[in-house]
């Protein structure tokens, strides 16, 4: 979307096409924002106001099977069999969230009060934290690197940002259950952003959110329908077992399913994380390996919403540069 | 809990099971802790499924037990196994079905193994050349036998003179069902159901009536551990781990726990004699233990096989219980005879009849 909307500031015509019913993507599911607690709809309120432009044409509920260079220029094959024709193009096809059913031993989809990061954000904006029999939890667990550094299932790499959202939604819940106890299992706390550090040490010293250094090896239901989970506390070298009343699994980023089927179609380079391998790692990270393609966002690795904002502004003036010069670019 | 996630995993776990031909290996420590069970499958397999199962007499350990227990170096256990294929090739069978889960474990360590580092299995082939002459084909098929009870579970249901259902509440048994960890936490696609929420005995125990229970300790070990028990000094683990799930199970008040390895059975069943002794606590709902069987037992038991020719006469915790809520019709004088089923293995030599 800022991509789209800052090519029109700029004059070119943009098509918009999104898989889904609405803009916005996973920012449509989120209530605030780290660090500052900001409302999303705040940020998404911009994005829609920079692509209302009329240079912009938006089409919804489409999907992307492939793109191919023409004689032309680029063509893009739509899920309808429509073909559109471009100059340029912009892949900007985001992440999809771990599935977090895949880490079996959580119980995610079984248990009834294992539930994940997003579908906690549901919960604040809802207005009310609840387990299923209606009650307001008194203990929550929220396990970090869900799918994330984790070589079982496939994803070495770290989602970034895990750590600062289970921060956040910690002392969330502690403000909206102010009697509840809550506990961040960690490997590691990567607090590389602004304001994050400050966040993690408000969440201890105001909010008293309990950090627990190790891993979840399982979690299981009690007869009184109470979670119980495994975890190693690394610092103290000794095991716990604990009873929790829910249990919130912070699910990493993976390339999206629909990012993936484009790259196979279209030829487009992925690395050994399966996100989209832009042409320079430094200096081309908005460069594809296809002449007038380029990335921005998520959909190379995993970024927060500043990060994707400020990706996409210089993927617009790669694709400038581009147009301007009909050349293939250094690198 | 919600039964459909779990159905929704069972489904993604479902492995290739071979429905003939069968080269059937024996458990090294099941006739001793089981007697019956192993006779129970092949006569199942036999005669009520009219199978071709084939046991071979120069069969022998496959190591696993010294593999797991570091004192066989895994290319011993190589070479052991190559020679069990070795043998399965010359009696022309090509469905490989181990009695043991730790054997099951290792031999699907070994092709795994070999599949990625084919160097190893060439070299393994020169060893076993070298020490015996022989030569052998990689199984076609590898599956555990009560992947193969699984397999047939309706067919066994459709001949079931009992069911696992309380005769005189009308209610399903609650069954806990302890998997041995060798089947598959270490590769889970290999296991019916995977390694987190099993399914080949939970499979069974739907299929012939009776409920499984699901307790927080479902996963822990049932105490053998190897090492837990193979050291004598490390006794106390053993006895600790089974405590703690029947500590876990107790409230769910099951009326019966079904396995399908050698040492589970074994750990759960005299375990359970071992802390009533020191502690003087019993974990059944009737003051008494929890029956342990193992899953060939069971099936004998539905098809109406006389327990005590299924071996349950030598279960440390008794197993009346559940014979009579079942409403199994049985001989209690005849507990310690040799009679039936046991004098026909004896007359008409049951390997390989």
């Amino acid at each position: 979307m800022e991509t789209a909307g800052q090519l029109s500031k700029f004059g070119y015509n943009v098509s918009l096409v999104e898989k889904e019913k609405t803009t916005g993507g996973h920012l449509n599911k989120w209530y605030k924002l780290f660090p500052d607690r900001r409302d999303s709809t705040e940020v998404k309120a911009y994005l829609e106001r920079i692509t209302s432009d009329k240079g912009i044409k938006i089409l919804t509920g489409t999907t992307i099977e492939k793109l191919a260079g023409t004689k032309n220029g680029l063509s893009v094959y739509t899920d309808g069999g429509e073909e559109l024709n471009a100059d340029a193009v912009v892949v900007a096809t985001g992440f999809d969230l771990f599935k977090s059913s895949r880490k079996e031993e959580y119980g995610y989809g079984i248990y009834d009060n294992v539930i994940t990061s997003a579908d906690l954000e549901e919960m604040f904006r809802k207005g009310r934290i609840s387990m299923l029999n209606g009650r307001s939890p008194k203990t929550v667990g929220l396990v970090h690197c869900v799918g994330s550094r984790d070589e079982k299932v496939g994803n070495l790499y770290c989602s970034k940002l895990c750590c600062v959202t289970a921060v956040k939604q910690a002392i969330e819940i502690r403000e909206n259950l102010p009697e509840s106890k809550v506990f961040c299992f960690y490997m590691d706390m990567r607090m590389g952003g602004a304001y994050y550090e400050e966040l993690y040490r408000e969440a201890q010293e105001e909010w008293g959110v309990n950090f627990i250094r190790g891993k979840v090896s399982e979690a299981s239901e009690s007869i009184n329908d109470k979670l119980i989970i495994k975890v190693e506390d690394t610092l103290t070298g000794r095991p716990l077992k604990m009873e929790l009343d829910m249990l919130v699994l912070m699910a990493g980023m993976e390339i999206s399913k629909s990012g993936e089927k484009i790259a196979e179609a279209s030829g487009l380079k992925t690395g050994d994380n399966r996100f989209f391998s832009p042409a320079d790692p430094h200096y081309g990270s908005n460069r594809s390996n296809i002449q007038g393609v380029f990335y921005a966002g998520t959909c190379t690795m995993p970024m927060n919403i500043t990060e994707t904002i400020s990706h996409a502004r210089a993927a617009v003036s790669d694709v400038i540069d581009f147009l301007n010069n009909n050349k293939k670019l250094d690198g | 809990m919600k039964i459909e996630g779990k159905r929704a995993i069972w489904s993604e776990y479902q492995k290739e099971i071979a429905d003939d031909k069968y080269f059937y290996v024996r458990s090294c420590i099941r006739q001793n802790f089981f007697p019956g069970s192993e006779v129970a499958f092949l006569r199942i397999m036999r005669e009520e499924l009219g199978k071709d199962v084939y046991e071979h007499p120069c069969h022998t350990t496959c190591s696993g037990i010294g593999y797991h227990g570091d004192v066989v170096p895994v290319e011993t256990a190589m070479t052991v196994v190559a020679r069990q294929f070795a043998l399965m090739t010359e009696a022309g069978y090509k469905n490989y079905v181990p009695s043991c889960i730790t054997s099951f474990g290792l031999y699907t360590e070994i092709l795994e193994t070999w599949h990625h580092f084919p160097e190893v299995e060439e070299k393994i082939r020169k060893q076993l050349r070298k020490a015996t002459g022989r030569e052998f084909n990689i199984p076609d098929n590898l599956a555990h036998a009560s992947d193969i009870i699984y397999k047939f579970r309706k067919e066994i249901g459709t001949k079931a003179k009992y069911r696992l259902i309380n005769k005189n509440t009308g209610e399903p048994l609650k069954v806990v069902d302890h998997i041995g960890c060798h089947y598959a936490k270490m590769f889970p696609s290999k296991g019916v159901g995977g390694a987190e929420y099993p399914y080949v005995l939970a499979g069974m125990v739907e299929e012939w009536g009776g409920t499984v229970v699901d307790y927080p300790e479902r996963r822990h070990c049932c105490g053998f551990g190897f090492r837990q028990y193979l050291v004598q000094a490390n006794r106390g683990f053993s006895v600790a781990c089974s405590k703690e799930k029947f500590e876990s199970m107790q409230p769910y008040e099951p009326d019966m726990i079904i396995t399908n390895c050698p040492g589970c059975p074994m750990f759960l069943d005299r375990w359970q004699y071992v802390i009533n002794e020191i502690e003087g606590k019993r974990y059944g709902s009737n003051g008494e233990g929890i029956p342990v069987f193992t899953y060939e037992e069971i099936a004998g038991l539905v098809l109406g096989y006389d327990p005590w020719d299924l071996g349950l006469q030598m279960h440390q915790t008794d197993c009346k219980s559940v014979l009579d809520k079942i409403g199994i019709d049985y001989d209690p004088d005849t507990k310690y005879q040799i009679s039936g089923e046991i004098k026909k293995v004896k007359e008409h030599n049951f390997i390989n009849v």
